[in-house]
Protein backbone atom coordinates (compact mmCIF):
# COMPACT_ATOMS: atom_id res chain seq x y z
CA UNK A 1 0.00 0.00 0.00
CA UNK A 2 1.39 3.59 -1.27
CA UNK A 3 0.68 6.11 0.75
CA UNK A 4 0.15 9.39 -0.48
CA UNK A 5 0.95 13.41 -0.39
CA UNK A 6 -2.98 13.66 1.07
CA UNK A 7 -3.07 11.01 3.07
CA UNK A 8 0.77 12.28 4.39
CA UNK A 9 -1.06 15.43 5.16
CA UNK A 10 -3.81 14.08 7.04
CA UNK A 11 -1.90 11.39 9.35
CA UNK A 12 0.43 14.62 10.00
CA UNK A 13 -2.55 16.52 10.98
CA UNK A 14 -4.04 13.63 13.58
CA UNK A 15 -1.22 13.20 14.79
CA UNK A 16 -0.31 17.28 15.51
CA UNK A 17 2.78 16.86 13.94
CA UNK A 18 3.85 19.58 11.88
CA UNK A 19 4.88 18.72 8.26
CA UNK A 20 5.40 21.52 6.34
CA UNK A 21 3.94 21.44 2.46
CA UNK A 22 7.62 21.20 0.85
CA UNK A 23 8.68 18.15 3.05
CA UNK A 24 5.15 15.88 2.15
CA UNK A 25 6.36 14.28 -0.95
CA UNK A 26 9.27 12.39 0.85
CA UNK A 27 7.69 11.90 3.96
CA UNK A 28 4.75 9.86 1.73
CA UNK A 29 7.75 8.41 0.12
CA UNK A 30 9.05 7.05 3.31
CA UNK A 31 5.89 5.69 4.63
CA UNK A 32 5.21 3.92 1.35
CA UNK A 33 8.67 2.33 2.05
CA UNK A 34 8.05 1.36 5.58
CA UNK A 35 4.83 -0.37 4.60
CA UNK A 36 5.69 -2.02 1.74
CA UNK A 37 9.25 -3.32 4.01
CA UNK A 38 6.31 -4.88 6.71
CA UNK A 39 3.96 -5.70 3.69
CA UNK A 40 6.33 -8.87 3.07
CA UNK A 41 4.92 -10.12 6.59
CA UNK A 42 1.80 -11.25 4.71
CA UNK A 43 3.71 -13.39 2.59
CA UNK A 44 3.73 -15.96 5.70
CA UNK A 45 0.85 -18.50 6.17
CA UNK A 46 -0.75 -17.05 9.68
CA UNK A 47 -3.90 -19.42 9.32
CA UNK A 48 -4.40 -20.76 12.85
CA UNK A 49 -1.87 -18.81 14.67
CA UNK A 50 -3.09 -17.14 17.30
CA UNK A 51 -1.45 -13.44 17.65
CA UNK A 52 1.53 -13.37 19.78
CA UNK A 53 1.10 -10.82 22.70
CA UNK A 54 3.81 -11.14 24.87
CA UNK A 55 7.59 -13.74 24.39
CA UNK A 56 6.54 -15.42 27.43
CA UNK A 57 3.91 -16.66 29.01
CA UNK A 58 2.40 -13.88 31.31
CA UNK A 59 -0.49 -12.52 33.01
CA UNK A 60 -1.93 -9.52 32.66
CA UNK A 61 -0.94 -8.12 36.33
CA UNK A 62 -3.91 -6.74 38.09
CA UNK A 63 -4.18 -4.33 40.79
CA UNK A 64 -6.20 -4.21 44.42
CA UNK A 65 -8.71 -1.83 44.73
CA UNK A 66 -6.85 0.58 47.30
CA UNK A 67 -6.07 4.21 46.96
CA UNK A 68 -2.43 4.10 46.47
CA UNK A 69 -1.44 7.65 44.45
CA UNK A 70 -2.74 10.74 44.18
CA UNK A 71 -2.43 14.15 46.05
CA UNK A 72 0.68 15.40 44.39
CA UNK A 73 -1.48 18.55 42.66
CA UNK A 74 1.82 20.68 43.00
CA UNK A 75 3.73 18.03 41.25
CA UNK A 76 1.03 17.15 38.23
CA UNK A 77 1.28 20.78 37.54
CA UNK A 78 4.95 21.36 37.46
CA UNK A 79 5.34 21.14 33.63
CA UNK A 80 2.16 22.59 32.71
CA UNK A 81 2.65 26.04 30.78
CA UNK A 82 -0.19 27.63 32.91
CA UNK A 83 -2.16 27.11 35.80
CA UNK A 84 -4.62 28.48 37.52
CA UNK A 85 -6.51 27.79 41.12
CA UNK A 86 -4.92 24.31 40.62
CA UNK A 87 -5.94 24.04 37.02
CA UNK A 88 -4.31 23.30 33.87
CA UNK A 89 -5.43 26.70 31.73
CA UNK A 90 -4.80 26.22 27.99
CA UNK A 91 -6.09 28.25 25.56
CA UNK A 92 -10.24 28.36 25.15
CA UNK A 93 -11.49 25.16 23.71
CA UNK A 94 -15.19 25.62 23.05
CA UNK A 95 -18.25 23.54 21.74
CA UNK B 1 -35.18 -15.60 28.89
CA UNK B 2 -38.35 -13.63 30.61
CA UNK B 3 -41.59 -15.20 30.46
CA UNK B 4 -43.32 -11.62 28.99
CA UNK B 5 -46.65 -11.69 30.11
CA UNK B 6 -46.74 -7.92 29.23
CA UNK B 7 -47.73 -6.38 25.79
CA UNK B 8 -45.10 -4.86 23.66
CA UNK B 9 -45.94 -1.57 22.93
CA UNK B 10 -46.48 -0.05 18.82
CA UNK B 11 -43.86 2.13 17.73
CA UNK B 12 -44.66 5.76 17.46
CA UNK B 13 -46.29 7.46 14.07
CA UNK B 14 -44.87 11.49 14.09
CA UNK B 15 -46.60 13.10 11.29
CA UNK B 16 -44.48 15.11 9.35
CA UNK B 17 -46.36 17.51 6.37
CA UNK B 18 -46.41 14.72 3.87
CA UNK B 19 -45.53 11.26 5.40
CA UNK B 20 -45.70 9.12 8.81
CA UNK B 21 -42.09 8.34 10.57
CA UNK B 22 -40.64 6.48 13.18
CA UNK B 23 -38.00 6.74 15.22
CA UNK B 24 -34.97 4.03 15.24
CA UNK B 25 -32.90 4.94 18.69
CA UNK B 26 -29.45 3.40 20.32
CA UNK B 27 -27.97 4.15 23.14
CA UNK B 28 -24.66 4.13 24.58
CA UNK B 29 -24.40 4.67 28.23
CA UNK B 30 -21.88 5.30 29.79
CA UNK B 31 -21.62 4.04 33.34
CA UNK B 32 -18.98 5.36 36.23
CA UNK B 33 -17.87 1.87 37.76
CA UNK B 34 -18.36 1.92 41.48
CA UNK B 35 -14.33 1.76 42.63
CA UNK B 36 -12.12 3.24 45.23
CA UNK B 37 -9.18 3.81 42.88
CA UNK B 38 -8.95 4.23 39.18
CA UNK B 39 -9.01 1.78 36.19
CA UNK B 40 -5.68 1.50 35.58
CA UNK B 41 -3.69 3.63 39.17
CA UNK B 42 -4.29 3.65 42.40
CA UNK B 43 -5.56 7.11 42.73
CA UNK B 44 -9.00 8.38 44.37
CA UNK B 45 -12.76 8.46 42.44
CA UNK B 46 -13.74 10.43 44.94
CA UNK B 47 -15.97 13.40 43.41
CA UNK B 48 -15.55 16.88 44.24
CA UNK B 49 -12.04 16.44 45.55
CA UNK B 50 -9.51 19.80 44.60
CA UNK B 51 -8.45 20.36 41.22
CA UNK B 52 -5.58 18.04 40.26
CA UNK B 53 -6.14 16.38 43.08
CA UNK B 54 -6.89 12.74 42.70
CA UNK B 55 -4.18 12.33 39.53
CA UNK B 56 -1.53 9.57 39.67
CA UNK B 57 1.31 10.29 36.70
CA UNK B 58 -0.51 7.16 34.72
CA UNK B 59 -3.32 9.75 34.48
CA UNK B 60 -1.57 12.79 34.11
CA UNK B 61 0.14 11.38 30.83
CA UNK B 62 3.55 11.31 32.23
CA UNK B 63 6.44 9.39 29.95
CA UNK B 64 7.58 5.74 31.12
CA UNK B 65 4.09 5.16 32.87
CA UNK B 66 1.95 1.96 32.89
CA UNK B 67 -0.83 0.96 33.50
CA UNK B 68 -1.77 -2.00 35.69
CA UNK B 69 -5.83 -2.92 36.01
CA UNK B 70 -7.79 -2.49 38.61
CA UNK B 71 -9.48 -5.94 39.38
CA UNK B 72 -12.38 -4.73 41.42
CA UNK B 73 -13.45 -2.66 37.86
CA UNK B 74 -13.09 -5.72 36.15
CA UNK B 75 -15.29 -8.01 38.71
CA UNK B 76 -18.21 -5.19 38.66
CA UNK B 77 -17.93 -5.21 34.80
CA UNK B 78 -18.46 -8.99 34.72
CA UNK B 79 -21.38 -8.30 37.16
CA UNK B 80 -22.94 -6.21 35.08
CA UNK B 81 -23.07 -8.30 32.29
CA UNK B 82 -24.34 -10.94 34.38
CA UNK B 83 -27.18 -8.19 35.90
CA UNK B 84 -27.98 -7.10 31.98
CA UNK B 85 -28.46 -11.70 31.15
CA UNK B 86 -25.47 -11.06 28.76
CA UNK B 87 -22.78 -13.00 27.48
CA UNK B 88 -19.14 -12.96 29.49
CA UNK B 89 -16.51 -13.18 27.33
CA UNK B 90 -13.49 -15.28 28.82
CA UNK B 91 -10.85 -13.21 26.57
CA UNK B 92 -11.34 -9.58 26.00
CA UNK B 93 -8.48 -7.16 25.53
CA UNK B 94 -8.00 -3.05 25.90
CA UNK B 95 -7.25 -1.15 22.45
CA UNK B 96 -5.93 2.60 22.25
CA UNK B 97 -8.28 5.35 20.47
CA UNK B 98 -6.08 8.15 19.57
CA UNK B 99 -7.49 11.95 19.70
CA UNK B 100 -6.38 14.91 20.88
CA UNK B 101 -8.33 17.39 23.51
CA UNK B 102 -6.76 19.20 26.11
CA UNK B 103 -8.68 16.95 29.02
CA UNK B 104 -6.85 13.65 27.85
CA UNK B 105 -3.30 14.24 28.65
CA UNK B 106 -2.28 10.57 27.26
CA UNK B 107 -3.48 11.79 23.80
CA UNK B 108 -5.14 8.54 23.31
CA UNK B 109 -8.55 6.61 25.74
CA UNK B 110 -7.69 3.23 26.55
CA UNK B 111 -10.98 1.15 25.64
CA UNK B 112 -12.03 -2.16 24.35
CA UNK B 113 -12.77 -1.68 20.80
CA UNK B 114 -12.28 -5.33 19.35
CA UNK B 115 -12.83 -7.87 22.75
CA UNK B 116 -15.09 -6.19 25.09
CA UNK B 117 -15.57 -7.72 28.44
CA UNK B 118 -18.99 -8.47 27.53
CA UNK B 119 -20.80 -9.45 24.62
CA UNK B 120 -24.51 -9.96 23.94
CA UNK B 121 -27.67 -9.35 26.46
CA UNK B 122 -30.57 -8.04 26.97
CA UNK B 123 -32.82 -6.28 29.82
CA UNK B 124 -36.48 -6.05 29.96
CA UNK B 125 -37.69 -2.55 30.26
CA UNK B 126 -40.80 -1.36 31.93
CA UNK B 127 -43.70 0.94 30.14
CA UNK B 128 -46.66 2.19 30.92
CA UNK B 129 -48.89 -0.64 33.20
CA UNK B 130 -49.05 -3.70 31.24
CA UNK B 131 -46.57 -2.93 28.59
CA UNK B 132 -43.06 -3.33 28.58
CA UNK B 133 -40.53 -4.53 26.02
CA UNK B 134 -36.78 -6.32 25.51
CA UNK B 135 -34.00 -4.01 24.96
CA UNK B 136 -30.80 -6.43 23.25
CA UNK B 137 -27.59 -5.01 24.21
CA UNK B 138 -24.83 -5.11 21.78
CA UNK B 139 -21.96 -4.79 24.28
CA UNK B 140 -20.30 -3.63 27.47
CA UNK B 141 -16.87 -2.72 27.83
CA UNK B 142 -14.37 -1.07 29.92
CA UNK B 143 -12.62 2.31 29.23
CA UNK B 144 -11.04 5.18 30.72
CA UNK B 145 -13.09 8.43 31.65
CA UNK B 146 -11.60 11.72 30.37
CA UNK B 147 -10.50 14.50 32.61
CA UNK B 148 -13.14 18.16 32.84
CA UNK B 149 -12.97 21.00 30.96
CA UNK B 150 -14.37 24.04 32.93
CA UNK B 151 -15.30 26.81 30.04
CA UNK B 152 -16.78 29.44 32.39
CA UNK B 153 -14.03 30.75 34.39
CA UNK B 154 -12.07 33.11 32.39
CA UNK B 155 -13.41 34.50 29.08
CA UNK B 156 -9.84 33.70 27.27
CA UNK B 157 -8.83 30.24 28.97
CA UNK B 158 -10.55 26.91 29.66
CA UNK B 159 -8.98 25.35 32.99
CA UNK B 160 -8.49 21.44 32.76
CA UNK B 161 -8.98 18.89 36.28
CA UNK B 162 -7.66 15.54 34.90
CA UNK B 163 -9.53 14.11 38.48
CA UNK B 164 -12.04 11.97 36.71
CA UNK B 165 -9.11 10.86 34.17
CA UNK B 166 -8.84 7.38 34.05
CA UNK B 167 -11.79 6.54 36.20
CA UNK B 168 -13.37 3.46 35.02
CA UNK B 169 -16.41 3.89 32.48
CA UNK B 170 -18.53 1.00 31.45
CA UNK B 171 -19.91 1.92 27.68
CA UNK B 172 -23.02 -0.34 27.28
CA UNK B 173 -24.19 -0.29 24.19
CA UNK B 174 -27.78 -1.13 22.99
CA UNK B 175 -28.72 -2.48 19.78
CA UNK B 176 -30.99 -0.16 17.53
CA UNK B 177 -34.16 -1.44 19.43
CA UNK B 178 -35.88 1.65 21.08
CA UNK B 179 -38.55 3.69 19.09
CA UNK B 180 -39.39 6.62 21.31
CA UNK B 181 -37.98 9.34 23.75
CA UNK B 182 -39.88 7.42 26.46
CA UNK B 183 -38.43 4.28 25.98
CA UNK B 184 -35.15 5.65 25.64
CA UNK B 185 -35.63 6.79 29.29
CA UNK B 186 -37.20 4.11 30.45
CA UNK B 187 -34.24 2.23 29.36
CA UNK B 188 -31.84 4.25 31.04
CA UNK B 189 -33.99 4.16 34.11
CA UNK B 190 -33.85 0.70 33.97
CA UNK B 191 -30.03 0.05 33.41
CA UNK B 192 -29.65 2.75 36.71
CA UNK B 193 -31.66 0.39 39.00
CA UNK B 194 -29.74 -2.73 37.71
CA UNK B 195 -26.18 -1.17 38.54
CA UNK B 196 -27.96 0.16 41.59
CA UNK B 197 -29.26 -2.90 42.89
CA UNK B 198 -25.96 -4.38 41.91
CA UNK B 199 -23.66 -1.22 43.27
CA UNK B 200 -21.42 -1.32 40.58
CA UNK B 201 -22.80 2.16 39.39
CA UNK B 202 -24.07 4.89 41.37
CA UNK B 203 -26.55 5.81 38.45
CA UNK B 204 -26.05 9.51 39.69
CA UNK B 205 -26.42 11.64 36.41
CA UNK B 206 -25.85 14.94 37.93
CA UNK B 207 -22.07 14.29 38.49
CA UNK B 208 -21.75 12.51 35.68
CA UNK B 209 -21.57 9.34 36.56
CA UNK B 210 -24.31 8.10 34.01
CA UNK B 211 -24.22 9.53 31.07
CA UNK B 212 -25.46 8.41 27.47
CA UNK B 213 -25.12 9.32 23.72
CA UNK B 214 -27.70 8.77 21.79
CA UNK B 215 -27.71 8.01 17.95
CA UNK B 216 -30.98 8.59 16.50
CA UNK B 217 -32.36 8.11 12.78
CA UNK B 218 -35.98 7.78 11.73
CA UNK B 219 -38.09 5.89 9.10
CA UNK B 220 -41.35 5.21 6.83
CA UNK B 221 -43.34 3.10 8.67
CA UNK B 222 -42.84 -0.59 7.66
CA UNK B 223 -39.10 -0.21 7.28
CA UNK B 224 -37.68 -1.05 11.06
CA UNK B 225 -39.49 -4.38 10.48
CA UNK B 226 -37.61 -5.07 6.97
CA UNK B 227 -34.26 -4.43 9.22
CA UNK B 228 -35.62 -6.40 11.94
CA UNK B 229 -36.35 -9.47 9.72
CA UNK B 230 -33.03 -9.09 7.80
CA UNK B 231 -30.69 -7.32 10.70
CA UNK B 232 -29.85 -4.80 7.57
CA UNK B 233 -29.00 -1.58 8.84
CA UNK B 234 -29.42 0.15 5.04
CA UNK B 235 -33.64 -0.22 5.93
CA UNK B 236 -33.16 2.64 8.21
CA UNK B 237 -32.14 6.12 7.93
CA UNK B 238 -28.61 7.66 8.09
CA UNK B 239 -28.46 8.37 12.35
CA UNK B 240 -27.31 11.17 13.63
CA UNK B 241 -25.50 11.11 17.64
CA UNK B 242 -26.41 13.38 20.32
CA UNK B 243 -23.32 13.27 22.99
CA UNK B 244 -22.84 13.90 26.23
CA UNK B 245 -26.23 13.82 27.81
CA UNK B 246 -26.52 13.59 31.15
CA UNK B 247 -30.41 14.50 32.27
CA UNK B 248 -33.50 12.35 31.34
CA UNK B 249 -35.62 15.24 30.80
CA UNK B 250 -33.04 16.73 28.22
CA UNK B 251 -32.88 13.49 26.28
CA UNK B 252 -36.46 13.13 25.77
CA UNK B 253 -36.45 16.88 24.86
CA UNK B 254 -33.24 16.36 22.36
CA UNK B 255 -34.73 13.22 20.72
CA UNK B 256 -38.13 14.66 19.66
CA UNK B 257 -36.24 17.76 18.32
CA UNK B 258 -33.45 15.63 16.94
CA UNK B 259 -36.24 14.04 14.99
CA UNK B 260 -38.37 16.88 13.70
CA UNK B 261 -34.80 18.31 12.57
CA UNK B 262 -34.52 15.02 10.31
CA UNK B 263 -38.24 14.63 9.04
CA UNK B 264 -38.01 18.54 7.69
CA UNK B 265 -34.86 17.71 6.04
CA UNK B 266 -35.98 14.67 4.21
CA UNK B 267 -39.25 15.58 3.31
CA UNK B 268 -37.95 18.55 1.42
CA UNK B 269 -35.82 16.22 -0.53
CA UNK B 270 -32.11 16.72 1.77
CA UNK B 271 -30.70 13.55 2.53
CA UNK B 272 -29.27 12.88 6.50
CA UNK B 273 -25.17 13.27 7.32
CA UNK B 274 -24.12 11.09 9.21
CA UNK B 275 -22.64 13.06 12.17
CA UNK B 276 -22.25 14.05 16.29
CA UNK B 277 -24.40 16.50 17.15
CA UNK B 278 -24.86 18.59 20.66
CA UNK B 279 -27.81 19.12 22.17
CA UNK B 280 -28.51 22.64 23.41
CA UNK B 281 -31.40 23.10 26.26
CA UNK B 282 -31.72 26.83 26.24
CA UNK B 283 -32.18 27.12 21.93
CA UNK B 284 -34.02 23.59 22.32
CA UNK B 285 -31.90 22.68 19.30
CA UNK B 286 -29.36 20.44 18.32
CA UNK B 287 -26.32 21.80 16.50
CA UNK B 288 -23.04 20.13 14.91
CA UNK B 289 -20.14 19.57 17.04
CA UNK B 290 -17.36 21.18 15.63
CA UNK B 291 -14.42 19.49 17.39
CA UNK B 292 -15.62 15.76 15.99
CA UNK B 293 -15.71 16.50 12.43
CA UNK B 294 -12.38 15.50 11.54
CA UNK B 295 -11.40 13.57 14.75
CA UNK B 296 -13.28 10.07 13.49
CA UNK B 297 -10.58 8.51 12.59
CA UNK B 298 -9.25 7.51 15.39
CA UNK B 299 -6.83 4.77 14.50
CA UNK B 300 -7.39 2.19 16.92
CA UNK B 301 -4.74 -0.12 17.81
CA UNK B 302 -3.99 -2.96 20.67
CA UNK B 303 -2.68 -1.51 23.30
CA UNK B 304 0.69 -2.31 23.90
CA UNK B 305 1.14 -1.79 27.67
CA UNK B 306 -1.56 -4.09 28.50
CA UNK B 307 -1.55 -7.62 28.09
CA UNK B 308 -5.20 -9.77 26.90
CA UNK B 309 -7.48 -10.11 29.78
CA UNK B 310 -8.25 -13.57 30.20
CA UNK B 311 -10.95 -14.95 33.08
CA UNK B 312 -11.74 -18.08 34.51
CA UNK B 313 -14.97 -20.09 33.97
CA UNK B 314 -15.34 -20.62 37.42
CA UNK B 315 -14.55 -17.19 38.55
CA UNK B 316 -17.35 -15.99 36.93
CA UNK B 317 -19.66 -18.96 37.89
CA UNK B 318 -18.17 -17.93 41.54
CA UNK B 319 -19.52 -13.89 41.21
CA UNK B 320 -22.93 -15.90 39.16
CA UNK B 321 -23.96 -17.69 42.05
CA UNK B 322 -23.58 -14.90 44.36
CA UNK B 323 -25.42 -12.32 42.23
CA UNK B 324 -27.96 -10.86 44.56
CA UNK B 325 -31.85 -10.86 43.62
CA UNK B 326 -32.32 -8.92 40.51
CA UNK B 327 -34.63 -6.10 40.09
CA UNK B 328 -37.06 -8.51 37.64
CA UNK B 329 -36.79 -11.37 39.90
CA UNK B 330 -37.99 -9.46 42.98
CA UNK B 331 -40.78 -8.09 41.10
CA UNK B 332 -42.45 -11.18 40.29
CA UNK B 333 -41.60 -12.53 43.84
CA UNK B 334 -43.57 -9.65 45.21
CA UNK B 335 -46.14 -9.97 43.03
CA UNK B 336 -46.62 -13.54 43.87
CA UNK B 337 -45.52 -13.71 47.38
CA UNK B 338 -47.27 -11.09 48.81
CA UNK B 339 -50.05 -10.87 46.31
CA UNK B 340 -49.52 -7.34 45.20
CA UNK B 341 -50.30 -5.95 42.00
CA UNK B 342 -47.47 -5.59 39.44
CA UNK B 343 -47.83 -2.34 39.52
CA UNK B 344 -47.24 -2.32 43.57
CA UNK B 345 -44.55 -4.69 43.28
CA UNK B 346 -42.43 -2.39 40.83
CA UNK B 347 -42.89 0.16 43.07
CA UNK B 348 -41.87 -1.21 46.12
CA UNK B 349 -38.55 -3.16 44.24
CA UNK B 350 -37.79 0.81 42.51
CA UNK B 351 -34.84 0.65 44.10
CA UNK B 352 -33.16 -1.84 47.02
CA UNK B 353 -33.50 0.14 49.94
CA UNK B 354 -37.06 0.40 49.24
CA UNK B 355 -37.76 -3.39 48.97
CA UNK B 356 -35.85 -4.01 52.47
CA UNK B 357 -38.00 -1.82 53.68
CA UNK B 358 -41.03 -3.37 52.70
CA UNK B 359 -39.93 -6.72 53.15
CA UNK B 360 -39.16 -6.29 57.09
CA UNK B 361 -42.47 -4.47 57.69
CA UNK B 362 -44.70 -7.14 55.99
CA UNK B 363 -42.49 -9.72 58.22
CA UNK B 364 -45.17 -11.56 59.88
CA UNK B 365 -48.04 -9.10 58.79
CA UNK B 366 -50.93 -8.44 56.92
CA UNK B 367 -49.06 -8.25 53.33
CA UNK B 368 -51.83 -6.00 51.26
CA UNK B 369 -52.02 -3.75 54.37
CA UNK B 370 -48.29 -3.26 55.01
CA UNK B 371 -47.95 -2.48 51.28
CA UNK B 372 -50.98 -0.15 51.32
CA UNK B 373 -49.12 1.83 54.50
CA UNK B 374 -45.73 1.80 52.94
CA UNK B 375 -46.96 3.12 49.16
CA UNK B 376 -49.75 5.13 50.21
CA UNK B 377 -48.52 7.04 53.63
CA UNK B 378 -44.97 6.51 54.04
CA UNK B 379 -44.46 7.61 49.98
CA UNK B 380 -46.51 9.75 49.74
CA UNK B 381 -45.17 11.31 53.57
CA UNK B 382 -41.86 11.84 52.40
CA UNK B 383 -42.49 13.25 48.93
CA UNK B 384 -44.63 16.25 50.44
CA UNK B 385 -41.37 16.40 52.66
CA UNK B 386 -38.95 17.81 50.42
CA UNK B 387 -39.27 14.24 48.04
CA UNK B 388 -36.85 12.38 50.99
CA UNK B 389 -35.87 9.09 50.22
CA UNK B 390 -36.38 5.89 52.20
CA UNK B 391 -33.15 5.86 53.60
CA UNK B 392 -34.43 9.27 55.04
CA UNK B 393 -37.31 8.34 56.48
CA UNK B 394 -37.98 9.39 60.17
CA UNK B 395 -39.86 6.55 60.76
CA UNK B 396 -38.10 2.61 61.17
CA UNK B 397 -39.65 0.21 59.95
CA UNK B 398 -40.61 -1.04 63.40
CA UNK B 399 -42.24 1.68 64.28
CA UNK B 400 -44.41 1.49 61.17
CA UNK B 401 -44.40 -2.45 61.84
CA UNK B 402 -45.76 -1.22 65.05
CA UNK B 403 -48.75 0.91 63.86
CA UNK B 404 -49.53 -1.96 61.90
CA UNK B 405 -49.92 -4.46 64.72
CA UNK B 406 -51.98 -1.83 66.84
CA UNK B 407 -55.06 -1.69 63.78
CA UNK B 408 -54.48 -5.36 63.18
CA UNK B 409 -55.42 -6.09 66.79
CA UNK B 410 -58.10 -3.52 66.78
CA UNK B 411 -56.64 -1.30 69.23
CA UNK B 412 -56.34 1.95 66.68
CA UNK B 413 -59.21 2.59 64.07
CA UNK B 414 -57.92 2.86 60.99
CA UNK B 415 -58.27 7.13 61.15
CA UNK B 416 -56.20 7.13 64.05
CA UNK B 417 -53.72 5.14 62.87
CA UNK B 418 -53.00 8.27 60.41
CA UNK B 419 -53.14 10.29 63.11
CA UNK B 420 -50.58 8.49 65.12
CA UNK B 421 -48.31 7.82 61.94
CA UNK B 422 -47.77 11.58 61.72
CA UNK B 423 -46.93 12.18 65.37
CA UNK B 424 -44.40 9.25 65.01
CA UNK B 425 -42.94 10.52 61.89
CA UNK B 426 -42.89 14.26 62.97
CA UNK B 427 -41.78 13.36 66.94
CA UNK B 428 -40.35 9.53 67.11
CA UNK B 429 -40.86 7.73 69.64
CA UNK B 430 -43.20 3.94 70.54
CA UNK B 431 -46.09 3.82 68.28
CA UNK B 432 -47.78 2.15 71.69
CA UNK B 433 -46.45 3.77 74.10
CA UNK B 434 -48.20 7.19 72.44
CA UNK B 435 -51.34 5.41 71.88
CA UNK B 436 -51.55 5.09 75.73
CA UNK B 437 -50.34 8.19 76.69
CA UNK B 438 -52.72 10.53 74.53
CA UNK B 439 -55.84 8.44 74.95
CA UNK B 440 -55.91 7.26 71.44
CA UNK B 441 -57.04 3.56 71.62
CA UNK B 442 -59.80 2.64 69.72
CA UNK B 443 -63.05 2.45 71.66
CA UNK B 444 -64.40 -1.19 71.30
CA UNK B 445 -66.59 -0.66 74.14
CA UNK B 446 -70.07 -1.70 73.62
CA UNK B 447 -71.31 0.02 76.46
CA UNK B 448 -69.77 3.76 76.02
CA UNK B 449 -70.77 3.64 72.07
CA UNK B 450 -73.95 2.49 72.12
CA UNK B 451 -74.56 5.64 75.09
CA UNK B 452 -72.67 7.79 72.95
CA UNK B 453 -75.47 6.81 69.97
CA UNK B 454 -78.17 6.74 72.72
CA UNK B 455 -77.54 10.60 72.63
CA UNK B 456 -77.52 11.42 69.25
CA UNK B 457 -80.67 9.31 68.95
CA UNK B 458 -82.30 11.16 71.11
CA UNK B 459 -80.89 14.85 70.46
CA UNK B 460 -82.34 14.23 66.58
CA UNK B 461 -85.70 12.51 66.05
CA UNK B 462 -85.96 14.11 62.48
CA UNK B 463 -82.85 12.11 61.37
CA UNK B 464 -84.19 8.90 63.01
CA UNK B 465 -87.07 9.28 61.29
CA UNK B 466 -85.33 9.65 58.24
CA UNK B 467 -83.31 6.69 59.01
CA UNK B 468 -85.78 4.64 59.34
CA UNK B 469 -87.51 5.46 55.87
CA UNK B 470 -83.98 5.39 54.24
CA UNK B 471 -81.85 3.03 55.69
CA UNK B 472 -79.02 4.63 53.56
CA UNK B 473 -79.17 7.63 55.29
CA UNK B 474 -78.29 5.34 58.53
CA UNK B 475 -74.56 6.70 57.83
CA UNK B 476 -75.09 9.56 58.99
CA UNK B 477 -75.39 8.52 62.86
CA UNK B 478 -71.80 6.53 62.35
CA UNK B 479 -70.49 9.65 61.57
CA UNK B 480 -72.02 11.68 64.34
CA UNK B 481 -70.52 8.93 66.91
CA UNK B 482 -67.28 8.60 65.59
CA UNK B 483 -67.03 11.97 66.19
CA UNK B 484 -68.46 12.23 69.41
CA UNK B 485 -65.96 10.13 70.13
CA UNK B 486 -63.04 11.57 68.63
CA UNK B 487 -62.44 9.21 65.64
CA UNK B 488 -61.72 6.45 68.49
CA UNK B 489 -64.52 4.40 68.28
CA UNK B 490 -64.36 1.29 66.47
CA UNK B 491 -66.48 2.10 63.16
CA UNK B 492 -67.14 -2.02 63.06
CA UNK B 493 -69.01 -1.85 65.99
CA UNK B 494 -70.47 1.14 65.63
CA UNK B 495 -72.18 0.21 62.42
CA UNK B 496 -73.69 -2.64 64.09
CA UNK B 497 -75.43 -0.93 66.58
CA UNK B 498 -76.61 1.99 64.28
CA UNK B 499 -77.88 -1.36 62.05
CA UNK B 500 -79.24 -2.78 65.65
CA UNK B 501 -81.09 0.41 66.85
CA UNK B 502 -82.05 1.82 63.65
CA UNK B 503 -82.57 0.10 60.37
CA UNK B 504 -83.75 -3.17 61.68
Amino acid sequence: MAIDVDTARKVAKLARIAVPESELSKVAKELSGILKFMERLNEVDVTNVQPMTSVTPMELKLRRDEITDGNQQVSVLANAPDTKEGFFAVPKVVE
Amino acid sequence: MLDLTYDTPKPTTISGAKYDWELVIGLEVHAQVASKAKLFSGASTLFGAEPNSNVAFVDAGMPGMLPVINEECISQAVKTGLGLNAQINLYSAFDRKNYFYPDLPQGYQISQLYHPIVGEGEVLVYLEPGKAKVVRIERIHLEQDAGKSIHDMDPNTSFVDLNRTGVALMEIVSKPDIRSAEEATAYISKLRQIMRYLGTCDGNMQNGNLRADVNISVCRPGDYEKYQTSQDFSNLGTRCEIKNMNSLKFIQQAIDIEARRQIGILESGGTISQETRLYDPDKGETRPMRSKEEAHDYRYFPCPDLLPLNLKQDWVDNISSNLIELPDQKRLRFATDYMLSDYDAGVLTADLETSKYFEAVAKGRDQKLSANWVINELFGRLKRDTDKSITDSPITHSQLGEIIDLITSSEISGKIAKDLFEIVYTEGGSPSEIVDKRGMRQVSNTAEIENALDIIIRENPNQVTKARENPKLAGWFVGQVMKSTGGKANPKLVNELVQKKLVS
